[in-house]
Parts: structure tokens; C-alpha cells; sequence
């Protein structure tokens, strides 16, 4: 059974279809790369997906015991972050709120599963330190260790190596794929074509409209994935 | 020094500023951090003189001052908030635009029935003396209800902070705590102008947050600071005025003038040590 699956979805933004009948399927262990130029709706879509932004038409069924609230979610850095006091562990257990409800406050066992998402993330020894005087890469990763806290089965992942460096972002793309090879589905947008098709298995291509929908080979193969990759269809 | 303080607390209208005075400083940090963070250091300004239009207008038409004005600056704050939310108009810009206007029709009003009289100079610059047995019982409930409200949703106010979007995503209603943060902001500020005034109020909503965040690290020691900081600078801008007669609101806020001085000073020495 999918996860989510999206039938005939449309999102408007500012009054106009920035997305618009847009049908596709996420299966568990999946790792989805949504490509399209800028400003061609897929934060939109994204946005429409986590339930920000409202659905003008269409469907989002979760199924395979995934909640709405259960995505995690890694969204672009914001400016005012960058000044933000705030240690890593207590970003990081904010990603437990969704299990909390109307309790106040933290209870033992989702403080025990913010520590793993770090140690999973190999960033414990970091739990301490102030958020804002960390790398950028390491930011990343505090980012993702909160989304992990909210999620147990799907990954939404936005523009997840903006403004990283080469070696970050690829360590970035690795820590992402060992995290799908745990059995974690993944959708990811970027605009990075290339490295994104060497992990994904399935890709979403859109401008406002559908333009490819099919598995990564197959994406390769199609005059969308060439017009993409310039041309290059070995890529 | 030790007779400064039992004089201080002979007087019942000076043991009574503090309590209030203390509780309202207490709350006005601990949303001024949040308030500071999410870029909405002036609301504290605004809301001030949308309290004192709202104010003006009661004591012309004789009605009661505070059960006036909570409404009317909470009303204020929801409005400040949707004109952020939709963008068009920036924030900065709202809040200066309600400000100025509220501060107009507060003027205007006064002028054409009582005139610009003591009464309306304590509401701008805050007095000690103006509060009433029944102001002091209101003012420390609706303190004690802001204090509580914010421990109780203390982790969701901080995800709402960082990171909206995120919070929106796992599902907290990002939009009921802005309101409840606006609320709560309202109420200290109409709460707290009588005593500081509403030229010195949204001092107690800024200073401590800015003052922690130049040496403290993470959210949790920031908003402890900030309370502490508020409590204290509170407390000493009080005996201030008193042992040198001057107003109690500028005392307060030179006080915290000085001890952000002092903090940022730390922050530097703290930075370089690292």
C-alpha cells in the first residue's frame, strides 16, 4: 500500500495555479526526486503535501499507517535563524512536538528519541553547542535529526544542500541515501539534477503541469530527463 | 543602603509598584523574547499607544480605564498580526501607521474635554501613585494568567519561533499561538503602561530579550536571563526613584539601559574567550 498518494491535486498561490492536476504515488522505501525549473510549483506542491498551503482540487490519501502530521519535514533555512539562540538539542526535541498533543511538556522517552536522531546523525557530541555557531552542513543535520524526531516512515526534504559546500553537500546526499537504505521513504526537491538521479529511484517533473512521471531509468530515457540534463542522456 | 529598603517598603503605594510592577516586568520578558526573535521588537510600542487612545477615550467618556483598553489593544494586536500574515503591508510599517494614529486620537480627545492635564501626563510617562486597589488585584491576576499561559505552552511558543513552517508541517496550529502570544502581549502592555507609561512601556518587552541573547546561547538560559534581568532592573529603577525622585518608568528604563551595556560587554569578552 502507498504511503501518500496525491490524485489530481491543484495548489493556487497568490490566486493563481502554481500546481495543477498533479497525480503520483509514494511507496514505502521509495526515494522521489521532484525536479522542474524555478518557479514552477514544486514548493508549492510541497506546501500543498504538508497540508501549508490549502488544495483548490484533487486528494492526499496516506496510507500504510502514515499520519499527516508524521512527516518529516526539513524546509529551507530562514535568515532569522542564523541569530537564534537556541542549543541543538532543544531544536532538535521540538521535532517530538506532533506526539505531545496538548501535554506541556517533553516526556522521558521522547527526550531518549531526540538523542538517537543525533546519534544517528553522528552530531551528539554537538547536542550543547549553540545552533548559530555551527556550519552550515551541520546546521543541515540538526535540521534533518528534528525531522527524523517527527517522522518514522516519510521524508520531505526542500532544497536540502542550498548553500552547502561540495564536500558538505555530498556528504549531505549520503547521510539522505543511508537513511532510505534504513527504509525510509524519501521526496526530495533540488535543483541539482544529476546528483539527485544518482540516488532516486522515481522522479516527478512539473511545471505547474505534469511533464514526467515514471522511474528514474525511464526519466533518463525521456526527452523531458534530456531537455534536463542537456541533452546528455548518459548522464 | 539597608535604611533605603525599609524605607522603600514602608510605603504601601511603593510595596504595591513592585508587585505589580515585578509580575508585569516578568511577563513582558519572557514574550519579549519571542517577540524580539519573530522581528517584532515595536509591537510593544504600538499596542502602547493604541492603549493610550483607548485610554484617552474611556476617561473622557468616564468609564472604567483598564476594562476599556485590554479589549481594545488585544483587538489591535490580532489586527497587527493578519496585516503581517498577508504581507502587503509590512509590519514595521502597520505598527508605526495603528501607532501614530491611536496616539492622534488619544491627543485630540483629551484636548477637546479635559486637556492635556496630570492625569493624561501619568498615562504617557507612567506614576506609581495611579493605581487603584481595584487596578493592582486586576493587574495581578491577568500576570499571574500570562506567566501560566506561557510555562504551559513554553516548548510550542519556542517551535513557533524557530521555525513556523516546520511547526505547521507536524501539525501545531501555528496560527493559535500567534494569536495567544499577541493576547498575552496585549494584556501586559495595557497592564504595564500604567506604571511605566506608554512612551517607556515596550522597554520591558525589549531590553531583557536583547540583553540575554548578547551572552546567553540557548533559548532556555536566554528566557531565564531575561526574567531575571526584568525582576532586577525592575526592582533597582524603583529605589532609583525613590532615593533620587525621579520618575519610576525612566528610572526603570535607564536601569535597563545600563545592564544591557554591561551585557554586551560580557558578550564580547565571551566571544573573544572562545
Amino acid at each position: 500500500m502507498a504511503l501518500l498518494t496525491c490524485r489530481d491535486l491543484s495548489v493556487y498561490y497568490g490566486g493563481h495555479a502554481a500546481v495543477e492536476g498533479i497525480s503520483f504515488s509514494v511507496e514505502p522505501g521509495d526515494y522521489l526526486f521532484i525536479a522542474g525549473e524555478n518557479g514552477t510549483g514544486k514548493s508549492s506542491l510541497l506546501k500543498g503535501l504538508l497540508g501549508l498551503a490549502p488544495l483548490r482540487r484533487g486528494e492526499i490519501l496516506f496510507g500504510a499507517g502514515l499520519h499527516s502530521n508524521e512527516i518529516g519535514y526539513l524546509p529551507q533555512q530562514t535568515p532569522a535563524q542564523r541569530d537564534f539562540p537556541a542549543s541543538v538539542y532543544e531544536i532538535v526535541l521540538s521535532g517530538c512536538l506532533n506526539r505531545r498533543g496538548l501535554h506541556p511538556f517533553y516526556s522521558a522517552a521522547e527526550k531518549r528519541r531526540a538523542r538517537q536522531q543525533l546519534d544517528r546523525l553522528g552530531i551528539l557530541p554537538l547536542q550543547n553547542r549553540p545552533y548559530r555557531a555551527l556550519s552550515g552542513g551541520q546546521r543541515q543535520r540538526v535540521l534533518l535529526a528534528r525531522a527524523l524526531c517527527a517522522a518514522g516512515k516519510l521524508l520531505l526534504l526542500d532544497e536540502p544542500v542550498t548553500g552547502l559546500d561540495p564536500l558538505a553537500a555530498a556528504q549531505m546526499y549520503e547521510q539522505i541515501a543511508e537513511l532510505n537504505r534504513e527504509g525510509l521513504a524519501v521526496v526530495m526537491v533540488s535543483h541539482d539534477l544529476e546528483a539527485a538521479l544518482r540516488y532516486a529511484n522515481r522522479v516527478l517533473q512539473i511545471d505547474t503541469r505534469l511533464q514526467f512521471w515514471g522511474t528514474a531509468e525511464e526519466y533518463r530515457q525521456s526527452g523531458a530527463g534530456r531537455r534536463m540534463l542537456g541533452g546528455r542522456a548518459d548522464a | 543602603m539597608l535604611e533605603l529598603l525599609r524605607d522603600l517598603f514602608s510605603y504601601h503605594f511603593i510595596v504595591r509598584a513592585l508587585l505589580v510592577g515585578t509580575l508585569v516586568a516578568l511577563c513582558a520578558a519572557l514574550l519579549g523574547v519571542s517577540l524580539v526573535l519573530k522581528r517584532y521588537s515595536m509591537i510593544g510600542d504600538g499596542l502602547s499607544h493604541v492603549g493610550f487612545g483607548a485610554l484617552s477615550i474611556a476617561m473622557a467618556l468616564h468609564l472604567a480605564p483598564l476594562q476599556v483598553s485590554i479589549p481594545v489593544v488585544v483587538l489591535a494586536a490580532f489586527l497587527l498580526l493578519r496585516l503581517n500574515e498577508r504581507s502587503q503591508l509590512k509590519a514595521d510599517a502597520a505598527i508605526a501607521l495603528v501607532s501614530s494614529s491611536s496616539l492622534a486620537a488619544g491627543v485630540i480627545v483629551t484636548s477637546l474635554t479635559a486637556g492635556m492635564n496630570t492625569d493624561v501626563n501619568s498615562y504617557m510617562f507612567g506614576s506609581i501613585l495611579a493605581m487603584s486597589d481595584g487596578d493592582v488585584l486586576l493587574s495581578v491576576a491577568l500576570s499571574l494568567a500570562v506567566l501560566s499561559l506561557f510555562i504551559l505552552f513554553y516548548h510550542k511558543i519556542f517551535a513557533v519561533t524557530f521555525d513556523e513552517e516546520f511547526a505547521a508541517a507536524t501539525g501545531i496550529r501555528v496560527r493559535l499561538y500567534n494569536l495567544l502570544l499577541a493576547l498575552l502581549t496585549a494584556v501586559t502592555i495595557v497592564v504595564g503602561m500604567r506604571l511605566m507609561g506608554a512612551m517607556l512601556i515596550s522597554s520591558l518587552v525589549i531590553f531583557p530579550a536583547l540583553s540575554s541573547m548578547r551572552v546567553f546561547r540557548s533559548f532556555r538560559s536566554v528566557i531565564l536571563s531575561s526574567a531575571l534581568l526584568a525582576a532586577a532592573a525592575f526592582f533597582i529603577g524603583i529605589a532609583l526613584s525613590f532615593a533620587f525622585s525621579i520618575p519610576a518608568g525612566a528610572s526603570v528604563v535607564a536601569v535597563h539601559a545600563l545592564l544591557f551595556a554591561c551585557f554586551f560587554a560580557a558578550g564580547w569578552l565571551r566571544a573573544r574567550l572562545d
